[in-house]
Order: C-alpha cells, then sequence, then structure tokens
C-alpha cells in the first residue's frame, strides 16, 4: 500500500498497529504463563499473570481511543477504513483472551496436589501448544496483511475444537471412574475452555486479516472461497 | 452526431446483486469523448444514470468530472471549440439529434451552479422566472408554484414572509436554496449540481444535503462534488473520474469500503497515486 500524501495520519496508523502488535505479545505471553502455572501447580506464576491483566485492559481502552480519534479525524475509507475497523475488532479479542488466560490463572491457583491422571496434563498441553502457535500465526498474520496465513489458521480452529471435545470425554470419564482428583479434573476443564474460546478469538483474528486485505467478511461461514495470491 | 458501435465499457459495473442494470435509466452515456481544441478532457465514458437516485462524480481537479456533468445539458455547447463524439440518451432519445431543442432539454435537465446566482430580483420573481418564460401569467398558478417550490427546496420557512424583497439579501446557503427553487419550479426530471455547497458553511451544507435526499424522490440528481464525505453521504452511486476517464462506478458503498481500482482507493485514501 502506498503512502498518504498526510504523513502525520501514516504515523498515527503506525502507531496503532505497533502498540496492538505490543499488546499482542504481552497477551500471547499471558496465555503461555497461565498454561504453565496450571500445569506447573505454579502459584506464583498465576499470581503475576493475574497481575498482568489490568495493564492489559488499559491497553484496551487506550488503544480504542486513539482509533476513535482517527475515525473523528481523519474519517478513514476503503482500506484504511477496513484497517481500522479490524484493529478496533482485534482489540477486543484480544483482551477476551486476556481475561480467559486470567480464567485459567484462577484455575491454576484452584489445582491441589491430589493428582488427575498424567495424560490429561499432556493433553493440555497439547492443547496449549496449539492454540498458542494459532495465536502466534494470527497476530504474524495480522502484522504482514498475510492472507494465506490467516487461512490457517481459521482452518486449525477445528482442530482445536475436536481435542478440546476429547479431553473433556477423558474429564468427564475420570471424574466418573475415579473419585480423587476431582476438583483438578473440573479445574482442567475450565481451564481447556478457556483455551478453546482462545482459539476461538484467534480464529476471530484471522478473519479480520481477510477482511483487511481482500474485503470480504468470511464470518459465519461467509465469502469462503478466497485465493490468497488474487489481488 | 457520429454512429456508435457498442463498444464493451471497461470499467467496473456496480455489483450484479444491486441489479443496476435493471433499475430504469434517466441518462444513459455511450463511449462519450470530448475535446477541447486538441485537449482531451473526457475518453470513451460509458455509464448510466440511474432515474430518483443521487450519482456523484469525483475525483481530482481536471478530471472531467464537471465536464461530463455538462454534457447532459448541453452546457459545452456554449463553450468554442469543443468538439463531442459517442452518444448521450436522456429517456431513450439521442441528445445531440437535430431535432432536439437545447431549451427544452435543459427545461428538463436544470442546473444547479456552485456559486448561488440568484437573479437581481425578489425572491417571488425568482422563482416564477422560468415559468414567466415559459408563458405562464396566471397569478394563481404562479402563487402556487412559487410556494410549492420553495417548499420543495426547504426554503419556504424562511421567506414566506418577505417574497417581495431582493433575493440578494438572502445568506449563500438561502440563496443556493433559492436557486434550487428555481431550478424545481419549472418540474425538471433531472438536477444537476454542480458543487453545489461548496462556497456554504457547514450547517447550510448539510441543509443542501438533506434537500438532496428529500429531492430525490422526484428527480434524477447528478452531484459533482470535490467533498468525498458529501458524496459519501449524499449518494447511491459514485462515479471516480480521473484524467478524463471513467476509471470506476459503483455503488456508494462499494466505492467507499472495497473500492476495486487502486486508483479510486489511492484517490479516497488521500495516497500518492
Amino acid at each position: 500500500m502506498s503512502r498518504h500524501i498526510s504523513e502525520q495520519y501514516d504515523l498515527e496508523l503506525a502507531q496503532i498497529k505497533e502498540l496492538l502488535m505490543e499488546m499482542g505479545g504481552m497477551v500471547e505471553q499471558q496465555v503461555n504463563h497461565s498454561c504453565t502455572a496450571l500445569v506447573n501447580h505454579d502459584d506464583a506464576l498465576a499470581e503475576q499473570v493475574r497481575d498482568v491483566e489490568s495493564r492489559l485492559n488499559q491497553f484496551e481502552v487506550e488503544l480504542d481511543d486513539h482509533c476513535v480519534s482517527i475515525i473523528a479525524r481523519r474519517q478513514p475509507a476503503a482500506g484504511d477504513l477496513r484497517n481500522v475497523v479490524s484493529m478496533m475488532k482485534a482489540i477486543t479479542d484480544l483482551e477476551r483472551i486476556g481475561d480467559e488466560a486470567d480464567r485459567i490463572a484462577k484455575m491454576a491457583q484452584r489445582m491441589t496436589d491430589d493428582e488427575p491422571p498424567t495424560d490429561l496434563y499432556a493433553d493440555f498441553r497439547s492443547i496449549h501448544e496449539n492454540v498458542g502457535r494459532m495465536l502466534h500465526r494470527a497476530l504474524d498474520a495480522f502484522a504482514r496483511q498475510d492472507v494465506e496465513n490467516a487461512l490457517r489458521v481459521i482452518e486449525a480452529d477445528e482442530e482445536i475444537d475436536q481435542a478440546y471435545n476429547s479431553l473433556v470425554r477423558k474429564c468427564v470419564r475420570e471424574m466418573r471412574d475415579k473419585t480423587e482428583g476431582i476438583e483438578n479434573s473440573v479445574n482442567m476443564m475450565w481451564a481447556a475452555r478457556a483455551l478453546e474460546r482462545i482459539g476461538d478469538h484467534s480464529k476471530n483474528i484471522a478473519e479480520y486479516v481477510i477482511y483487511q486485505v481482500k474485503g470480504l467478511d468470511v464470518r459465519h461461514g461467509g465469502d469462503t472461497e478466497i485465493d490468497p495470491s488474487e489481488d | 452526431m457520429n454512429e456508435v458501435t457498442n463498444m464493451e465499457s471497461n470499467v467496473d459495473s456496480p455489483a450484479a446483486d444491486d441489479s443496476l442494470e435493471d433499475l430504469p435509466k434517466s441518462l444513459h452515456v455511450n463511449d462519450l469523448s470530448l475535446f477541447y481544441g486538441d485537449a482531451q478532457a473526457l475518453a470513451n465514458v460509458t455509464m448510466d444514470i440511474v432515474k430518483q437516485k443521487v450519482t456523484a462524480f469525483i475525483g481530482p481537479s481536471g478530471c472531467g468530472k464537471s465536464t461530463l456533468l455538462r454534457c447532459f445539458n448541453r452546457m459545452n455547447d456554449l463553450i468554442d471549440d469543443v468538439h463531442i463524439s459517442g452518444r448521450i440518451e436522456f429517456d431513450g432519445y439521442d441528445i445531440h439529434d437535430e431535432s432536439v431543442d437545447v431549451a427544452t432539454l435543459r427545461r428538463k435537465i436544470g442546473m444547479v451552479f456552485q456559486r448561488p446566482n440568484p437573479f437581481p430580483k425578489s425572491i417571488y420573481e425568482n422563482v416564477a422566472y422560468g415559468l414567466r418564460i415559459q408563458g405562464e401569467d396566471s397569478k394563481a398558478v404562479l402563487d402556487e408554484r412559487v410556494e410549492w417550490a420553495l417548499k420543495s427546496a426547504a426554503l419556504w420557512d424562511e421567506v414566506k414572509d418577505r417574497l417581495k424583497e431582493s433575493a440578494l439579501g438572502l445568506s449563500g446557503g438561502q440563496q443556493q436554496r433559492l436557486v434550487i427553487a428555481r431550478a424545481v419550479a419549472i418540474k425538471p426530471s433531472v438536477l444537476l449540481l454542480d458543487e453545489p455547497a461548496s462556497a456554504l458553511d457547514p450547517i447550510s451544507t448539510l441543509k443542501i444535503e438533506e434537500l438532496i435526499d428529500q429531492l430525490k424522490n422526484d428527480y434524477t440528481i447528478v452531484i459533482v462534488t470535490h467533498n468525498m464525505q458529501q458524496a459519501a453521504r449524499v449518494s447511491d452511486y459514485t462515479a471516480f473520474l480521473y484524467l478524463g476517464e471513467l476509471v470506476e462506478f459503483d455503488d456508494t458503498d462499494t466505492i467507499f469500503k472495497n473500492p476495486k481500482e487502486k486508483r479510486t482507493e489511492d484517490y479516497i485514501t488521500g495516497r500518492y497515486g
């Protein structure tokens, strides 16, 4: 995309994007820390996640304000409009991912030494890895306006949903068959649910990339035929 | 006028689901080119102007948008050394046909300019002027039509108690609405507006825009504007012209949300082309 005649306009848009990416980096870290805290029963790390959460909320407010200012002062149109709208939506999703990480941290703090079977931990770790990759790729696609990568994120969401459902079934089975470790199984289920939601938010961010670049709204199965190479 | 072959336009037409093709047209432009001497001002423009909708022409200075607008009521006939090729149909007939009476054409296709140009007469006489020229001298008919036209132009309430006063005493915004009243008094079918609000303050501009919204119930409106936000606010269809070429023509939503041509995108987002 060529430069605006107003250099200041370019700077303002670049600044918002930069802040958004900074927020994205923080959110990624929150997700990783909260999941590690849950698996390792690391109360201190969970506490740290919970502290950072309020900073993410401030980030959201500040970034939204920047976007509203640009709409008020620049009246963006076409690609600029889609860019600002996409950023505003992505901000909301990032903040919600932050909320989910906070939820996982809360579950981490509730974990007891009364252990559920280790393969639940392995399953959870695997979902965490996949969701983490999905979020990272969504943010990367957003930064680079990379439709191909965005499409891969959207495809990956289904696998996450399946892995989540499988973990829930295992948890239920555990709770039915054994009395010990029930509390941890429940906590694990809630935390997995939060990860599954993070996958959904990552998918949303990927969808905004496609809207931004192609002007197509692919949410809820609309405009599904996309050729990443086609301009 | 040369016989024009049916040339396919290379311009993106409004999306099929808006079924522009099915809507009744007021004007049909086919392969229109215009030269001022050797300088080409319009190049192979093909487009339809939909009845009772607002079509906006946008583009940088010198892109040909006002020239194109002036083609519709043959205002360019008044300029020496203008050469036009192609065809413009209005309600199905060729406006350049020998049988067309230009005065009648301009009665049906009225025009309002950038600067309000009321006559140095009373408010009443300004609006009645066109009817008097047509030979109407019944006071009852004139009274009725003047009131109707001033109401159509959303000016009646502001001037009804001073119809005999000079039109030159009105504010710029009021004068522009008076000129619109004068144009609608003779009941045209098309109104051409050439930057009608560019000399007005923001509130007067909003009143003109509100008026355009109301007038489209009865008239086909074509507006040339430098103000892109104005085009976005008032028009149903937007045409982007650049260097005499119709680059893109689509429904206004598409032009401002997701234009297909890079040149359109660059222009409306304020980028270097």
